[in-house]
C-alpha cells in the first residue's frame, strides 16, 4: 500500500478496540516467567556450549600476539576463537567500529577473543587466562580537548540556516549566549545483549535481542560473509534496547563463530561492563546556543551549535535538529562539528540528537525567558510557528505545542511558580521548571501477513520487535479492529526474520509504521474475504467477527474455510514528509526540591502533556512516556558515563557505578494525551510517543532547579557537587 | 571465578582450625561481596569456609548492659532488632540506609565491616590497581575519583571505606571480638580495627591470617538523638557521597564518625569534643589533613553542610 494522501475515513476510526486502554496481551507471559528472552531459549535435548567474551584491556592499538595455551587447556573448554585469528571482516552496514575480527583495537573492551566451554563459569575462567600482547598507540579520549579539531562531518545535513543570523543577532535589543554540555550515556537496559547460535550445515540459526530484525540479519550476513538468506533470526522478546540494540553487536558474532568452532550451540551474553564500553553509548556533547529577542519576546534571531565525537567514519550526536523546526525566528542558523575520539563507538540512544539538544536548548529559552522578563511558558507560546521555520512554505501536518504547554500550565498549578530560591520548605528548597518537547515522526517501510483460519481467529505476522513498548497488544489492537474482531481473536507473532520484513522499533517510528504494515495487510485480508464471498469489497462491512454486504452477513470463521485466507502488504510511504513537517509536540513541568544544606535535588512530581497523533492504547502511550520521563530524571541528575581521558574509557562500566534512577527517585508522574489525529502521518493517524516522553524533561528539571535555588548548572548531570557552592549557608 | 574447595564448619573451633591449615581460605558468610569479587577473579581463594552454621547469630545484652551482636546476624534482623531500634538508632538507621532489601537479608555483621571497597579501578582488573596488584599503582589519582577518599589517603591507594553499617559502629564505639587460628580470642576497639592505606592498600584490617569476627559488641546505650544522614545522586541503593553517623545529646556534646571520606570509618575524638562549637569547627577538626582531588574536594564542603544539618536536626 502507497500512502501518499492524508487518511480519509477508515475502518481504524471506529475506535471499538485501538484507541482502547487494553492491557499488553504478552503481559501474563512475562509476569509469569514464560516470555522467553534470548538467553533463555532452552531446549533440553541440546547440547548447548557457552561462550564467554574477551574485551581489549587498551583502548587504541594493535594485538601483537595472543596466548591462548593456557585458555585451551582449561577444564570444559571446546574452542577459543581470537580476533587475530578470524581476521579483518567486513563491516556491517551499521556499524561503525568493527565488531569481531583482526589485530586492530579500536576502543575498550573491543571483542578481541571467545571462549566455548560447557559451562558458562568454566568459559569465565578459562577466558581469564587468556594474555595479550598489545603494542598501545596514544588515542584522543577528551572532547573538549578534540573541540579545536573537529570538522564539518561529510554527510548527513550538518549546517543549516535561513536570513541572517550574524547581523539580526547583532541588531537584536536582547540577546542572550550560553554555553552547555551533555555527558555520554548508557543505555543501560536491563536484558544485556544476548545470542544463541546454532548452525545446520551452513545455515545459521540466531536468537538474540534486537530491535531490528532485517538490519541485523543483513549485517550479520555481511560480517560473517554468508547468504542472508541463510540466516534465520529470531527476536521475540526483548529486555529493552533504547537504541543499544538497533545494530548488529557483538554477541551474535561471536556466538556464531563459536558456534562454527566447537561445533555445537553456543549461547554469549555481553557481560554487564561490556554495555558500556564494547557497545555503544550516547556520546557527549558541547553545545553553543544563541538566540535575539525583541523586548516582547518574539525571536529575531537564533542559532545552535553542537560538538561531538566519535570513532573514524562515526556520525554527529544530532543535538541542533529540533532548533531548526521548535520556534519561530527569521534569522538563524545551526551547525554540528565531529571529532575523532577513541573511546567505544557513540551512536543512537533514545531520541538521539533531540535528547541531549533539547538539554541545552530548553535551558536556554528558561534563561531567556527570565532575561526578558516573560515567563518561560508565554515565551515558548509567543514563538511557535505553524511552519517549518527554515522552509516556510512547508506547514506542519498538525501541531499543538502551544495546547500541551496551556493545558500542562494549568493542570500542574504552574502560576504559583515563585521566584528562584524563594520557597522553601523545612530543608528543601523547592522549584518549578518547564521544558518543550519535540521529536519528528519518522517513517519507515513496514510489511505484515495476517491470516484468518477456520476458527475466526487472525494471526499476524511481523519482524517487527516488541522492545517492551507494547507492539504485540498494538498489532493485535489494529487486526482485530481492521477485521472486526475483539482482540481475543487475534494472535501475534513478532520478531523472527521469516516473517514480513517491518520497520522495526527505533527512532519512535515502530508504532505508527508497524500498525499502518498491519492495517495494509488486513485490507489485503478484507480484499480476500470479500472475494472469496463474491462481495463488492467496496461496502463490506467487517464488524462482530462477521462480515456483511447488503443483507448478506458470514461469521469470518465461515468465510476463511478449512484453508483459511491470508493478506499481506507493505506499507510504502510518499511524499507526505516533504511537503509536510510531522513531528510531536509536549510539554514536561516538573516540582523538585533541593536540600539546603547537601544540594542532592530529589524530583517531587513530573507531568509530560504529548501530542502525537492518534493514541492508539492509552496504557501503553502512557507506560512510554513514563518510563522516557524517568530516563530523562536519570539524565539531568545522575547519569554520566565517566572518561578517564589518560586510558580512554568509561570508568563506572557497571550498574553500581552508573546510577540509573531507582524507585526511590520517582515519585508523583502524570501523563495527559492531548486528543488529536494526524491523517498526514499514516491510514492510523498515529505519531510516536516513546521518544517523545525523554525529549526536554531533563531540561524542565535542571529549569527547576534554577528556580528552587537560583543556581544555574549547564553542565550535566545536576549533581550535588554543582550546587554546594552556591546554595545558603547552614551552619 | 576459580576453582575452589568448600567446607561447612561446624564450631569456631573447626573454623579457625580449617583455617589455619590453609593460608589461602576465605571464610563465607553472606556472600554478597565475596561472591561477585571471586567472578571477577579479584578475590582468588582455594578454599572456602562456611561459618554460617556456627551459632554465630545472636543478639544478646552484655553484663554490662551492651549488646553482643553475633557475626553472623543478617543486616536485615539487625536493624529490626527491638533493642538496636530503641537505643542504638543510630545503628538501625544505618543499615537500612545501605544497599538493598533483598541485600541485606544475605548480608552479615562481619561481612559488612569486611567488604571491600567500591572504586571502580578496583573492579576492573585490566587496570592497575595497588589495593587488587600490590604495586601496579593506582588508577584513581589522576583518574576518575570524585568518590574517593579525601583524608587519611596515601599515594598508594586513595580508596574509601563503603560500609554504612561501620560508621554507625564506629560512633558507637563498638569493640570487635575475634577467635585466631590458635584457638585464642581478641577483642579489637573498632578504632583500631581497619587500617589506613599507607604503602600496603591491600592490607585493610589488622586481623591476622586465619583469624575471623566472632560478634562485635556495643557498650551499654548512650542516650541522645541517633542520626544517619547519608549524602548521595539518587535516593536509594547507592553508596554514600559523604555520610555522618551522629549521637548528639541535650546539651549539643556527642559523638560524630564520617563516612565516605576515607579508607575506614572517619573518626577523631577531638573533633567530638568540638561538636558543642557547630559543623564549622568540627568538621574542619575532622578534616584538618584533607587531602582531597580536583573532583572530590566538594567533600570538604559537603561534610561540613552535612554535619550542620545534622546539628540542627538534633536540636528540633
Ligand atoms: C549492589 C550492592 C549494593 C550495596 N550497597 C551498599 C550500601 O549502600 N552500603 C553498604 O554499607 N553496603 C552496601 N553493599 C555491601 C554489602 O553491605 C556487603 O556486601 C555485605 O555487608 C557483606 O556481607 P556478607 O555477609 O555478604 O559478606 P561476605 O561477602 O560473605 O564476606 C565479605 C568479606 O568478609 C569476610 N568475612 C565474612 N565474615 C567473616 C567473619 N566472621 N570473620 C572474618 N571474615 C569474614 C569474607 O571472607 C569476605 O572477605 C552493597 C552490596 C551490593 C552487592
Ligand atoms: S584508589 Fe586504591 S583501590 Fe582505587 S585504584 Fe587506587 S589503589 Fe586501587
Amino acid at each position: 500500500m502507497q500512502f501518499d494522501r492524508p487518511a480519509t475515513t477508515n475502518p481504524i476510526d471506529r475506535l471499538k478496540v485501538v484507541g482502547q486502554p487494553i492491557r499488553r496481551i504478552d503481559g501474563q507471559l512475562k509476569t509469569t516467567g514464560r516470555a522467553m528472552y534470548a538467553y533463555e531459549w532452552h531446549d533440553t535435548n541440546t547440547p548447548y556450549a557457552y561462550g564467554y567474551p574477551v574485551g581489549a584491556a587498551i583502548a587504541k592499538g594493535r594485538i601483537k600476539s595472543i596466548d591462548i595455551s593456557a585458555a585451551e587447556k582449561a577444564p570444559g573448554v571446546l574452542a577459543v576463537v581470537t580476533a587475530p585469528e578470524v581476521g579483518e571482516r567486513k563491516k556491517g552496514k551499521f556499524n561503525t567500529a568493527k565488531l569481531f575480527g583482526g589485530d586492530q583495537v579500536q576502543h575498550y573492551h573491543q571483542a578481541i577473543a571467545v571462549v566455548v566451554a560447557e559451562t558458562f563459569e568454566q568459559a569465565r575462567a578459562a577466558a581469564t587466562l587468556i594474555s595479550v600482547d598489545y603494542a598501545e598507540e596514544k588515542g584522543s579520549f577528551d572532547l573538549r580537548q578534540a573541540m579545536d579539531t573537529a570538522v564539518k562531518p561529510a554527510s548527513g545535513d550538518p549546517d543549516s540556516g535561513a536570513g541572517d543570523f550574524d547581523t539580526a543577532f547583532k541588531a537584536a535589543p536582547v540577546t542572550f549566549e550560553e554555553s552547555y554540555s551533555t555527558p555520554d550515556q548508557s543505555h543501560a537496559m536491563m536484558e544485556p545483549h544476548a545470542s544463541i547460535a546454532v548452525w545446520e550445515g551452513d545455515e545459521l540459526t540466531l536468537w538474540t535481542s534486537s530491535q531490528m530484525i532485517d538490519w541485523w540479519r543483513s549485517d550479520l550476513a555481511t560480517t560473517l560473509d554468508v547468504d542472508k538468506e541463510k540466516i534465520h533470526l529470531m527476536s521475540p522478546f526483548i529486555g529493552g534496547g533504547f537504541g543499544g540494540k538497533l545494530f548488529l553487536r557483538a554477541d551474535a558474532v561471536l556466538a556464531a563463530f563459536a558456534a562454527k568452532a566447537a561445533k555445537r550451540p553456543v549461547k554469549v551474553a555481553l557481560p554487564r561492563p561490556f554495555m558500556m564500553n564494547n557497545t555503544t553509548h550516547r556520546p557527549a556533547t558541547i553545545q553553543r546556543v544563541r538566540i535575539g529577542a525583541q523586548r516582547d519576546g518574539k525571536i529575531t534571531a537564533i542559532a545552535h551549535e553542537s560538538w561531538s565525537g566519535d570513532q573514524p567514519g562515526g556520525q554527529p550526536e544530532a543535538a541542533v535538529m529540533q532548533t531548526r523546526l521548535l520556534y519561530a525566528g527569521e534569522n538563524r542558523m545551526t551547525a554540528m562539528r565531529l571529532a575523532t575520539l577513541d573511546l567505544p563507538e557513540g551512536n543512537a540512544m533514545r531520541a538521539p540528537g533531540e535528547a541531549p539538544g533539547l538539554m541545552a536548548l530548553e535551558i536556554a529559552m528558561d534563561e531567556m525567558a527570565e532575561k526578558i522578563g516573560i515567563d518561560p511558558v508565554e515565551f515558548r507560546i509567543i514563538n511557535d510557528t505553524q511552519v517549518d521555520p527554515e522552509k516556510t512554505e512547508r506547514p506542519f501536518s498538525y501541531r499543538n505545542l502551544i495546547g500541551c504547554l496551556k493545558t500542562g500550565a494549568d493542570h500542574f498549578n504552574w502560576s504559583a511558580r515563585g521566584r528562584p530560591g524563594s520557597r522553601r520548605e523545612g530543608n528543601w528548597l523547592i522549584g518549578m521548571g518547564v521544558a518543550a518537547a519535540f521529536r519528528n515522526n519518522i517513517h519507515f517501510p513496514s510489511g505484515a501477513r495476517v491470516r484468518l483460519n477456520a476458527e475466526g481467529v487472525v494471526t499476524v505476522e511481523t519482524d517487527m520487535t516488541d522492545i517492551g513498548t507494547g507492539s504485540y497488544t498494538i498489532i493485535a489492537q489494529t487486526a482485530a479492529e481492521m477485521m472486526g474482531l475483539t482482540i481475543d481473536k487475534v494472535a501475534v507473532q513478532l520478531g523472527d526474520s521469516r516473517f514480513p520484513v517491518s520497520a522495526g522499533s527505533g527512532g519512535q517510528f515502530g508504532a505508527n509504521c508497524s500498525t499502518a504494515g498491519v492495517y495494509a495487510a488486513c485490507v489485503k485480508l478484507r480484499e480476500a474475504v470479500s472475494q472469496k464471498l463474491g462481495f463488492n469489497s467496496a461496502d463490506v462491512i467487517f464488524e462482530n467477527g462477521e462480515v456483511r454486504s447488503g443483507n448478506r452477513a458470514v461469521p469470518l470463521a465461515e468465510a476463511a474455510g478449512s484453508k483459511g485466507l491470508v493478506g499481506e502488504d507493505t506499507i510504502q510511504w510518499g511524499n507526505l514528509t516533504e511537503t509536510h513537517q510531522q513531528s510531536t509536540f509536549g510539554a514536561h513541568f516538573v516540582e523538585v526540591g533541593v536540600d539546603v544544606a547537601t544540594g542532592e535535588s530529589r524530583i517531587r512530581r513530573m507531568l509530560a502533556v504529548c501530542a502525537a497523533g492518534r493514541i492508539l492504547n492509552p496504557v501503553t502511550a502512557r507506560s512510554q512516556v513514563l518510563g522516557a520521563m524517568t530516563m530523562g530524571a536519570g539524565g539531568a541528575l545522575s547519569e554520566e558515563l565517566a572518561v578517564d581521558t589518560r586510558r580512554g574509557f568509561f570508568v563506572n562500566h557497571d550498574l553500581a557505578g552508573y546510577e540509573v534512577p531507582v524507585h526511590a527517585d520517582i515519585p508523583h508522574q502524570e501523563v495527559i494525551f492531548m486528543d488529536e489525529t494526524d491523517p498526514m502521518s499514516s491510514p492510523m493517524k498515529a505519531k510516536g510517543v516513546g521518544e517523545l516522553g525523554l525529549c526536554g524533561v531533563s531540561a524542565a528539571i535542571a529549569n527547576a532547579i534554577y528556580n528552587a535555588t537560583g543556581i544555574r548548572v549547564r553542565h550535566y548531570p545536576i549533581t550535588l557537587d554543582k550546587l554546594i557552592g552556591g546554595l545558603p549557608d547552614v551552619a | 571465578m576459580r576453582a575452589f574447595t568448600y567446607e561447612r564448619a561446624s564450631s569456631v573451633e573447626a573454623a579457625a582450625k580449617a583455617a589455619a591449615s590453609n593460608p589461602e581460605a576465605k571464610f563465607i558468610a553472606g556472600g554478597t561481596n565475596l561472591l561477585d569479587l571471586m567472578k571477577l577473579e579479584i578475590e582468588t581463594p582455594t578454599h572456602l569456609i562456611d561459618i554460617n552454621g556456627l551459632g554465630l547469630d545472636k543478639i544478646e545484652t552484655t553484663a554490662d548492659g551492651g549488646l553482643r551482636i553475633g557475626a553472623l546476624v543478617r543486616n536485615t534482623d539487625l536493624a529490626a532488632h527491638e533493642t538496636v531500634r530503641r537505643d542504638y538508632g543510630l545503628l538501625s538507621r544505618a543499615l537500612v540506609a545501605g544497599a538493598s532489601g533483598q541485600l541485606r537479608n544475605r548480608a552479615t555483621t562481619a561481612g559488612n565491616l569486611l567488604q571491600r571497597t567500591r572504586c571502580p579501578y578496583f573492579y576492573d582488573t585490566n587496570q592497575p590497581c595497588n589495593k587488587r596488584q600490590p604495586g601496579s599503582g593506582c588508577s584513581a589519582i589522576g583518574g576518575f575519583s570524585r568518590q574517593h577518599a579525601v583524608v587519611g589517603t596515601s599515594d598508594a591507594c586513595i580508596a574509601t571505606h563503603p560500609s554504612d553499617m561501620a560508621i554507625a559502629m564506629s560512633a558507637l564505639d563498638a569493640v570487635v571480638e575475634t577467635a585466631k587460628s590458635d584457638g585464642s580470642r581478641r577483642s579489637i576497639p573498632i578504632a583500631d580495627f581497619h587500617r589506613l592505606p599507607g604503602d600496603t592498600p591491600h592490607i585493610e584490617t589488622i586481623l591476622e591470617s586465619g583469624e575471623f569476627i566472632t560478634a562485635v559488641v556495643l557498650p551499654p546505650p548512650f542516650g541522645g538523638k541517633h542520626i544517619y544522614r547519608k549524602v548521595r545522586d539518587r535516593a536509594s541503593y547507592a553508596f554514600a557521597i559523604v555520610s555522618i553517623g551522629a549521637v548528639i545529646q541535650q546539651d549539643g556534646t556527642g559523638r560524630v564518625a564520617v563516612g565516605g571520606v576515607a579508607h575506614k570509618p572517619w573518626r577523631i575524638e577531638a573533633a567530638d569534643t568540638e561538636l558543642p562549637k557547630g559543623a564549622r569547627v568540627t568538621a574542619s577538626a575532622l578534616l584538618a589533613d584533607a587531602r582531597p582531588t580536583e573532583q572530590n574536594r566538594f567533600k570538604i564542603d559537603l561534610v561540613e553542610r552535612a554535619l550542620g544539618a545534622v546539628i540542627a536536626e538534633a536540636r528540633d
